[in-house]
């Protein structure tokens, strides 16, 4: 009993934290001066629809990231948020249910977070792959019933809403999408608050070291499948938020939005963000919507390109886009620049003139094969190629091995310095710390 | 109920179920073995029944039945020597996420060879036509070679695994793969056979299963999540716990499919009528054959609440 005379009470003194409060206020602006800068119809919508993917890639990541569960059916609980959702705006325009559209999405959270409950209790009593299998098992089980109860579900037209109800506050009736996109980014700012805060509760700790090493959890006296159930229900409750925003924002809700296609590519942008960081979902948002909101008016092979970018990052760059910012952020931090620069430029040139190179070969083949009826003929970068002459190709293959190659021969001086560069950097660091 | 439509239906579902297995069969093996859930195996189906469409255009679908396969063991080799050996050290869920994007990738690559529309990759004449006549319903001469092959592949796999020297290594590395490479055993040698097998077990399937069913892009979808189910329903890493596991969800899923049996016509049974404006009367009126795309999944909740290990499973994953 005297051992516990040796523990002393915890120093409180915790300094403002200027450089939180200053990154918090950052993104609070960026939301806010968003559409000054992409004020056009389309950038508005795409906005909206960054908004609303950044929530359920945040929600996403307190499972993968957070809680280490890989699920393949993230998208049951934002879909069933969004009929929930859907269903609630036409219920208050008739009539029968007074609800502001500015709490729409709650209703959304509020029904992912039930279903979280249902389902949560089945998958979360397994944990690493059977919980990914059992998570597919649910969503191809919600797919099938949604088209089995067109009543609810709406069949295969699914179904839609006006989101103009009731008499305008304040002269806001949500009709403009300028109006919809703050509805978005208010319950996105508010949404990653409570994310962030939950990520630093007991719970948001204990689900990491549920993550890392389960078995040593359960010896602290832990029931890791009830910590995994109940992150898997916050987590729910969230992704339901954004399924209530989608609602809002396209006004229309199909079997689409409980598909297994939408929960892999939730999995897909937050990975390609990082699940290392919190941050990380966001940029694989962002990058996610952009590539196929603006890819795909581009070219056909914007999955191709998704799926080998996400196969590279997962082979070479497992933290996703935020590992690689944060550490060049720390290089430029240790003032070591410079250094890897001249490396750094060499395999990014190179590595570009091979993706040139692979991008008008794939796009060519492309449309020799799907399009090819419509004339040979392409714009490709701005020229006119014709993929039947084969000196074209010949081109293209050029264009791609001098860039493999060049990018082969960059590859291992990059490696040597930016290796040596990092080595340096963790040496200060031990010495600091020291 | 008829015999003559249980016979049928027994047939059926025993074929389907069948073919079932020779995909699951490699998936349990790869999973007892390297601990990777091949998330891309119903995509080497795919692969499968592509290739032998194509082979079986060149030069027929004998040679097409024997090649298709090795190619796609080969493609299988190739991906796991240069991609998920790469992706091995950082732990099961990035190999999972490895196979993820390669499922992506497969099928927009096959799209791009292929064509985003059905190919007509049709049954060999030698092979089409009834094998017999069950009173009055006729059982195709293809269904029976599927369910020969399968057999064959069973019997085949169970004697490699069993009584060669290559499947006691290949046993030795499933449950002690330190020994095995303490012994001078190249395990990892080992995973690339196992895992290169496994896909051409899928492949197989594919030139078998392409021209019974559909060969399009959407095939690996259909099927992948099935064979998922059938490897946590028969218990993670059992081989007989897959077999069984497949017939069963290969029956539950044929018979369903043409029994129109609803709750109501079970009420109506004992002679009670549900009004068609009854509150859930749209829960009343399902029938077994709507249901039939869900059951396997309801199978797949209901064995993870009362038997979390799997039919035939040994632990808890």
């Amino acid at each position: 009993m005297t051992y516990r005379d040796t523990t002393y009470p915890a120093m409180h003194y915790t300094p403002v934290n200027l450089g939180r409060w200053a990154v918090w206020l950052s993104y609070a602006l960026i939301l806010l001066l968003a559409p000054k800068l992409f004020a056009s119809g389309s950038g508005l919508s795409i906005l909206s629809q960054m908004g609303t993917m950044m929530i359920f890639a945040l929600s996403y990541n307190m499972l993968l990231g957070q809680g280490g569960m890989l699920s393949f059916g993230h998208a049951v609980y934002s879909g069933l948020g969004a009929f929930f959702a859907i269903h609630a705006i036409n219920m208050a325009s008739g009539g029968s249910f007074a609800i502001p559209l500015s709490l729409v999405p709650l209703v959304g959270g509020i029904a992912g977070l039930c279903f979280g409950m249902l389902f949560g209790y089945v998958t979360t009593k397994r944990s690493g792959t059977t919980f990914s299998m059992i998570s597919l098992g649910i969503v191809e089980l919600v797919f099938a019933c949604s088209l089995m109860f067109p009543g609810f579900f709406g069949g295969e037209g699914g179904v839609s809403a006006n989101r103009v109800i009731g008499k305008p506050l304040f002269g806001i009736s949500f009709g403009p999408q300028i109006e919809v996109y703050y509805l978005i980014a208010f319950w996105l700012f508010i949404s990653t608050v409570g994310m962030f805060a939950i990520a630093h509760t007991p719970l948001g700790r204990i689900a990491n070291a549920v993550r890392d090493n389960p078995e040593r959890v359960e010896f602290i006296g832990y029931n890791t499948q009830s910590v995994r159930y109940l992150m898997l229900i916050l987590s729910a409750f969230f992704a339901g938020i954004s399924g209530g925003l989608s609602a809002i924002n396209f006004e229309i809700v199909s079997a689409e939005n409980v598909s297994a296609l939408r929960s892999g590519a939730v999995l897909l942008f937050t990975f390609i963000g990082g699940i290392g960081f919190f941050f990380g979902p966001l940029l694989g948002a962002v990058m996610g919507v952009f590539l196929t909101v603006l890819l795909s008016e581009f070219t056909k092979a914007w999955q191709l390109y998704l799926g080998v970018f996400f196969i590279l990052t997962v082979m070479y760059a497992p933290g996703g886009l935020a590992s690689i910012l944060m550490m060049l952020f720390r290089v430029v931090v240790h003032k070591r620049l410079s250094r890897i620069l001249p490396a750094l430029a060499g395999i990014c040139v190179s590595g570009l003139i091979a993706l040139t190179g692979v991008v008008m070969l794939i796009e060519m083949l492309y449309h020799l094969t799907l399009e090819s009826a419509n004339g040979t003929t392409m714009m490709l970068f701005g020229r006119m190629v014709d993929t039947a002459l084969p000196a074209q190709w010949a081109i293209c293959m050029a264009v791609m091995l001098v860039g493999v190659i060049a990018f082969l021969f960059a590859r291992t001086p990059f490696a040597l310095c930016w290796g040596e560069v990092n080595a340096e950097i963790e040496q200060l660091a031990l010495r600091s710390s020291k | 109920m008829h015999v003559e439509f249980t016979l049928i239906s027994l047939l059926n579902g025993l074929s389907y179920g069948l073919l079932l297995f020779m995909l699951s069969s490699g998936l349990t093996l790869i999973f007892s073995m390297m601990g990777v859930l091949n998330f891309a195996h119903a995509s080497f189906y795919m692969i499968g029944a592509y290739f032998g469409y194509a082979i079986s255009n060149a030069l027929g679908f004998w040679p097409a039945l024997v090649l298709a396969p090795l190619a796609v063991g080969l493609l299988g080799a190739l991906v796991e020597r240069y991609g998920l050996r790469t992706v091995h050290k950082y732990g099961h869920i990035p190999e999972l996420l490895f196979t993820f994007g390669l499922s992506y990738v497969v099928v927009e690559l096959v799209q791009l060879i292929w064509g985003r529309a059905a190919v007509p990759y049709k049954i060999p004449a030698a092979l089409d036509g009834p094998l017999f006549t069950l009173y009055t319903t006729a059982f195709p001469m293809y269904r029976g070679f599927m369910m020969l092959v399968a057999l064959v592949m069973l019997v085949a796999v169970y004697l490699v695994l069993t009584r060669t020297r290559i499947g006691m290594v290949i046993q030795a590395s499933l449950t002690h793969p330190d020994a095995a490479e303490a012994l001078g055993h190249n395990v990892p040698r080992v995973f690339m056979l196992v895992f290169g097998g496994g896909c051409a077990l899928a492949g197989l399937a594919g030139v078998i299963g392409g021209n019974a069913f559909v060969t399009e892009p959407a095939m690996a979808g259909t099927v992948g999540s099935i064979i998922f189910v059938v490897v946590v329903v028969g218990g993670m890493g059992s081989l007989a716990g897959a077999l069984l596991a497949s017939v069963l969800i290969g029956l539950l899923q044929t018979f369903a499919v043409a029994l129109d049996w609803s709750l109501q016509s079970l009420l109506a049974n004992f002679g009670a009528q549900v009004a068609s404006d009854a509150p859930y009367f749209r829960l009343f009126s399902i029938t077994l054959a709507e249901l039939a795309p869900i059951l396997p999944y309801l199978l797949l909740v209901l064995v993870l609440i009362f038997r979390p290990k799997g039919l035939l499973g040994t632990r808890e994953g």
